[in-house]
């Protein structure tokens, strides 16, 4: 494939996400019933979820979910599988038929370790587990002819597909799943090829993003991602956002709050303003990370086995509201979407342009 | 042997005289430096030698009644498409003087210009345009090595930044005035040029023939070159800047060195450029002490010494067929900011051959220059600032989109202050008064009218970049930068599609 070979992913879409901050597991049902509020935010192309602490049985696994077109593909990725992994448990992904969910992949997850030995054969030498699963992922979606690992990380999973978010809420039998942290897509494309893969939420490891909006800075954070060894296979913008979290957070080490700055970084009138630290972190920020800079209309919201995070482009052309009740911390689209599942917020309010929303389990929780 | 100039009447241009408008002022007749006009008193009647017209149009600029127009030669040879007029009149010019054609400014032969089958984007529906007017619309950028990563303690809360930084430029507009030298041009053009480097938050460059004492106010504003004649090169020089530029070489006339005649060496000059009035300055071909990568590793280090490594040290390569590979052995080598000149680039005096016949064009040159750093996972190690042949806000536009952090103008900067192009530097004459050193020609220059138009230029096309920004729906010019995907080609074909990374427009 050539580098510049991509079809824009344009999308309008509705989010919902929440995080209890105890680390108390809730189930599915709720984040449904919120997504579905917002169901004129999507068309039907389109929906998906990402769920953490659903897994308490495999915490240390990481858990594969892999969507393949054919039995052909199955066999491809399973094969390269067995080698590059331990695999401690596998099984088709549950799910119930439903008439509007058509076009089915095959669904199947894959709890695994790494197998060390294979270091410096297909893969890098000296790799973190985690280097080693990024590539594991990498090496599935670009060589591996229809097959596609959508959701990887530990304890959490991915469940998406061509749907509205309630039908495939109830294909993936949600309600029978429970976590910590939900979040929920509705997409309204405009030009999808209908493929399931495409639908969000878009993962690495633990990273898991729903998105709505366009990233009309796409074509340079796809480089600036390749230069660090991403490749991004999904053929739509959102999952740069993931990876570039990986990389600056994961990766480069940085803190939740600075890799914000570098996504959504405030402007050089505002920088040339601030207090000595602040300016200087900011300015190296924007000089090392510019080309991270996400640009154009987004609301985003990102999850990770400590946290929930909500952020905005940097003049707010895509709606975000947050609301808390007690231990849990409410992200969505519209207001109306938190209060169906919160009728009485304790604080509800809409973020600014570019400031993120931080919400991390309590010390000691997960 | 009888000589006879047969060159004479195939003259490239017609004065052409309005007898009825015209009233005899004779300001034609002191404007024109080439001494076309001439002033019959007895007849009371000025009249014209075309044989000797460059085209320039200085006299029909200011003729005061409009009596005075300049035209191509209407006399036309029979049409041959190989033997054009012009292949003609030069083989009679070399068979009656054995000598090199000379020319002035960039290459005027009709290559591909491959800004001219780029098309950007802009933004409907799906993501709004961004009104330059009403929210901010950010062209700020640094020049310099940047590192891979930041690193940041206390976390957060109170995150503070550990990474140390070599030294940085930052500057408003992503235009740079490219180097002129202090010899090629006069002083007024060069006071005008760092006047409106400084007021625009850019910088412009000496070019090869040192600094003038009076320029050293604009310091912050300024780098310096050190080229292969090394004119003027002293460590006050060095650190007058903001950054030190070693010349390898120039997109008029790559491989090829630099000449300055005596007869222009007058005393400012030789005070500047640091040799002895009436003699020749003569830059050699290579750098006498770079025969290879690893020596210009030592030029880079020697000048940082000199420097206390507060400058960037920027290396300027002509683009030749190899320039990505070249490229990246001097981001290794140490190169904070990587210039790169086009075919099209201008020059005071070069060959004709060399002009019109060597190097790249500069887009086909960054898109790879800029594609091999990324595969190298080096881009971020040297900013790229490109130049040769920017002739409008929309090129800069689309050379950062292919990857450049900026772009160097210079043809553009003379002509804004009057220069039609007419490609006669070389003669030292310049009616306008730029590429001259004349000072009855260089005070045609007020270099406060100069200062103004250049900024002026600036400006407007930094309006034009924000515009065409905010209509793409970015609002920081990082995002443009290396963004291909707002490009798309128009009539190009696979090969140049792919070393332009850019996609068909349709696709």
């Amino acid at each position: 494939m050539q580098s510049w070979n991509y079809q824009k992913d344009i999308s309008g879409c509705g989010l919902s996400g929440l995080i209890n901050k105890d680390g108390t597991r809730v189930g599915g049902e709720v984040i449904v019933r919120s997504i579905a509020t917002q169901h004129d935010r999507g068309n039907g192309l389109g929906g998906g979820f990402a769920a953490y602490g659903i897994y308490p049985d495999f915490a240390d696994h990481y858990a594969l979910h892999i969507m393949c077109d054919d039995r052909a593909s199955l066999a491809a990725a399973e094969s390269f599988l067995k080698e590059a992994v331990y695999i401690a448990h596998q099984e088709r992904i549950p799910i119930r038929l439903n008439p509007k969910i058509t076009n089915v992949p095959i669904l199947n997850r894959y709890f695994v370790k790494p197998r060390a030995e294979m270091e410096g054969t297909t893969f890098d030498k000296g790799l973190s587990e985690d280097d080693f699963m990024v590539q594991v992922v990498m090496k599935i979606n670009m060589d591996i002819q229809g097959a596609f690992v959508f959701s990887s990380g530990k304890n959490m999973g991915a469940f998406k597909g061509v749907g509205y978010p309630e039908d495939i809420a109830d294909f993936y039998r949600l309600e029978d799943y429970s976590g910590y942290i939900w979040t929920a897509h509705n997409r309204f494309p405009t030009n999808t090829p209908g493929w399931w893969g495409g639908a969000h939420p878009f993962t690495i490891l633990d990273w898991s993003i729903v998105h709505n909006g366009e990233i009309s800075s796409y074509g340079i954070n796809k480089r600036y991602l390749e230069m660090f060894g991403y490749h991004c296979t999904l053929l739509t913008d959102t999952e740069v956002v993931a990876y570039l979290l990986d990389l600056l957070i994961r990766k480069h080490g940085l803190a939740v709050d600075v890799a914000c700055l570098a996504l959504a970084p405030p402007f050089w009138k505002e920088i040339d303003r601030m207090d000595e630290d602040r300016r200087k972190l900011c300015k190296a920020i924007r000089m090392v990370y510019g080309s991270a800079l996400l640009n154009g209309p987004f609301a985003i919201l990102f999850a990770y086995n400590g946290g929930l995070v909500g952020l905005n482009d940097r003049i707010k052309l895509r709606p975000l509201v947050a609301a808390t009740k007690g231990e849990t911390v409410y992200m969505a689209s519209e207001e109306s979407a938190i209060r169906e599942i919160c009728p009485d917020p304790e604080r509800v309010w809409a973020p600014k342009a570019g400031d993120p929303v931080i919400a991390h389990l309590n010390p000691g929780i997960g | 042997m009888l000589y006879y100039d047969q060159n004479k009447n195939y003259r490239d241009f017609e004065v052409l005289r309005d007898e009825n408008k015209c009233i005899q002022c004779q300001v034609c007749v002191r404007q024109c430096s080439y001494e076309v006009h001439t002033y019959d008193e007895k007849h009371d009647e000025v009249t014209a030698d075309q044989t000797k017209c460059v085209g320039c149009h200085r006299c029909e600029a200011f003729c005061p009644t409009d009596a005075l127009k300049i035209r191509k030669n209407q006399s036309e040879f029979r049409d041959n498409a190989l033997w054009t007029p012009q292949y003609l009149k030069n083989i009679y010019k070399q068979a009656d003087t054995g000598g090199v054609l000379l020319t002035g400014m960039g290459n005027s032969y009709p290559y591909p210009v491959y800004w001219d089958k780029m098309l950007l984007d802009a933004s409907q529906v799906t993501n709004p345009s961004i009104d330059p007017l009403r929210e901010p619309m950010e062209l700020r950028t640094y020049l310099g090595a940047k590192p891979d990563a930041v690193e940041v303690h206390g976390g957060n809360g109170h995150p503070r930044l550990d990474t140390s930084f070599a030294p940085q430029i930052p500057i408003e507009y992503p235009i740079l005035f490219s180097a002129m030298s202090y010899g090629s041009i006069n002083l007024n053009i060069h006071v005008g040029l760092a006047r409106a480097a400084e007021e625009m938050g850019t910088l412009y460059n000496t070019g090869e023939g040192g600094l003038h004492p009076t320029l050293y106010q604009y310091g912050k504003n300024t780098i310096v070159q050190c080229a292969s004649g090394r004119f003027g090169v002293h460590t006050d020089y060095l650190n007058a800047g903001v950054a030190v530029e070693i010349k390898i070489g120039q997109g008029a006339k790559p491989g090829i060195g630099g000449h300055l005649p005596g007869e222009k060496i007058g005393p400012e000059i030789s005070l500047t450029r640091m040799i002895p009035e009436g003699t020749d300055a003569l830059s050699p071909a290579p750098h006498h002490d770079i025969y290879s990568i690893e020596d210009l590793r030592q030029l880079i280090y020697a000048l940082k010494e000199a420097t206390d490594y507060k400058k960037l040290v920027f290396v300027k390569i002509a683009a030749v067929h190899n320039s990505a590979a070249i490229a990246s052995g001097m981001v290794r080598a140490g190169a904070d900011v990587i210039s790169l000149d086009g075919f099209r680039g201008g020059t005071g005096a070069a060959p004709t051959m060399i002009r019109d016949n060597v190097g790249v064009p500069i887009e086909l040159a960054l898109a790879s220059v800029d594609e091999r750093l990324r595969q190298e996972g080096i881009r971020n190690r040297a900013s790229l600032v490109v130049a040769g042949g920017i002739r409008c806000s929309a090129d800069v536009v689309k050379a950062i989109a292919l990857g450049a952090d900026a772009v160097y103008i210079a043809t553009a900067a003379l002509i804004a202050v009057g220069c039609t192009v007419c490609q006669r530097c070389y003669t030292g004459k310049c009616p306008w008064g730029i590429a001259t050193n004349d000072p009855y020609l260089a005070k045609r220059i007020n270099p406060e009218i100069a200062h103004e138009k250049l900024a002026n230029l600036i400006r407007g096309w930094g309006h034009e970049i924000q515009e065409m920004l905010g209509g793409m729906g970015l609002n920081a010019l990082e995002s443009l930068r290396g963004n291909r995907e707002k490009l798309r080609g128009v009539g190009l074909n696979e090969t140049e599609l792919n070393i332009l990374g850019i996609k068909h427009a349709g696709a």
